[in-house]
C-alpha cells in the first residue's frame, strides 16, 4: 500500500516528506519503546509511535524504516520535523489511537513484523 | 591477525539526550560511504545506537571505537558509569533499571543489551561496579538479519 493511501485512510497530516508519499509499505512496526522498534524493524516498514521526541526520528533512521506515523494527536516540535526532513524520512500524524490504526491497517492487508 | 583498515574513536557526552545517537548516525554515514552491505550496516548501527544510548543514560562520559577489517566491523564501547552488578540479569529481556526520564525518551524497557547481543556475531560485556562498563561487539561483513 502506498503511503499516500495510508495518509488518506487514517486522515493524516503530513509533517515532512510530502514529495515521498509514493513509497510502498507492506509491513508495520508499532511501539512507544524505541528498542522494540530496533528489535523488530527489518527496514522499509511504517513505524507507528506515540513518542515524538528527537529519538523517534533517530530510531527511524537507525532502523531504516520508510516512514514515521505519530498517533493519538501527538505532534513533534519543529526541531524534530527539521531533523526528519534532513534524514529524508516522511512523517505523518493522526488523531487516531495506536490500537485503531493497527486494526485498520491490518484489515487492509498490512502485516506486523516479528 | 587481520589488518585494520579503519579505526575511529568518538567521545560520548553522557546525560545529553539531545545529542544522544549522533555518533551512531555518523557511524552509519561513514559505513554507508564505504559501501558496507546494508544488512551488516544495519546490525552495526543498531548495536552502536543501543550502546550509545546506554552510555548517555547511565554515565557522564564514554567512548566508542569503530574498527573495520577485511572480515568484520568491531565496536568497542567504554564508559565510566556505575557498572552492572549482575550481568546475567542485565542481559535478560525485560529487565531494566531505567529511570522515568529514560523511559520518556523511549528507552529503558530492558531490550537494549539483548538487542545488541542479537545483532552481534561476537558479543562481550565487562563491568565493574563503581568503575564502568565495556562492551565489545563484532559483526561479520557477510552477516545477515
Amino acid at each position: 500500500m502506498k503511503l499516500a493511501e495510508i495518509k488518506d485512510l487514517l486522515r493524516c497530516e503530513v509533517l515532512a516528506g510530502e514529495e515521498d508519499l509514493s513509497v510502498d509499505i507492506s509491513q508495520v512496526v508499532a511501539s512507544d519503546g524505541m528498542s522494540e522498534i530496533l528489535a523488530f524493524a527489518k527496514s522499509k516498514e511504517l513505524m507507528i509511535t506515540g513518542l515524538t521526541n528527537i529519538q523517534s526520528i533517530r530510531t527511524a533512521d537507525i532502523a531504516g524504516v520508510s516512514a514515521v506515523l505519530y498517533c493519538r494527536g501527538k505532534r513533534p516540535d519543529k526541531k524534530v520535523i527539521e531533523f526528519a526532513k534532513q534524514k529524508r524520512i516522511p512523517v505523518l500524524a493522526t488523531e487516531m489511537v495506536m490500537f485503531d490504526i493497527c486494526g485498520i491497517l491490518y484489515n487492509k492487508g498490512l502485516k506486523g513484523v516479528s | 591477525m587481520t589488518a585494520e583498515l579503519l579505526r575511529e574513536s568518538f567521545q560520548i557526552q553522557g546525560r545529553n539526550f539531545d545529542k544522544a545517537g549522533e555518533i551512531s548516525s555518523e557511524i552509519k554515514v561513514i559505513l554507508k560511504d564505504l559501501g558496507i552491505d546494508a544488512a551488516c550496516l544495519r546490525r552495526v548501527v543498531i548495536v552502536a545506537f543501543e550502546a550509545e544510548m546506554n552510555v548517555v543514560m547511565y554515565a557522564d562520559r564514554g567512548t566508542i571505537a569503530l574498527i573495520l577489517t577485511d572480515h568484520d566491523i568491531s565496536l568497542e564501547v567504554r564508559d565510566d558509569g556505575p557498572g552492572i552488578p549482575d550481568i546475567d540479569l542485565a542481559m535478560k529481556e525485560g529487565y531494566s533499571t531505567a529511570s522515568d526520564e529514560m523511559r520518556e525518551m523511549g528507552f529503558g524497557f530492558g531490550m537494549g543489551l539483548p538487542n545488541m547481543k542479537k545483532n552481534s556475531d561476537e558479543f562481550c560485556l565487562e563491568s565493574e561496579v563503581g568503575k564502568g562498563t565495556s562492551v565489545f561487539a563484532r559483526i561479520r561483513l557477510d552477516s545477515h538479519d
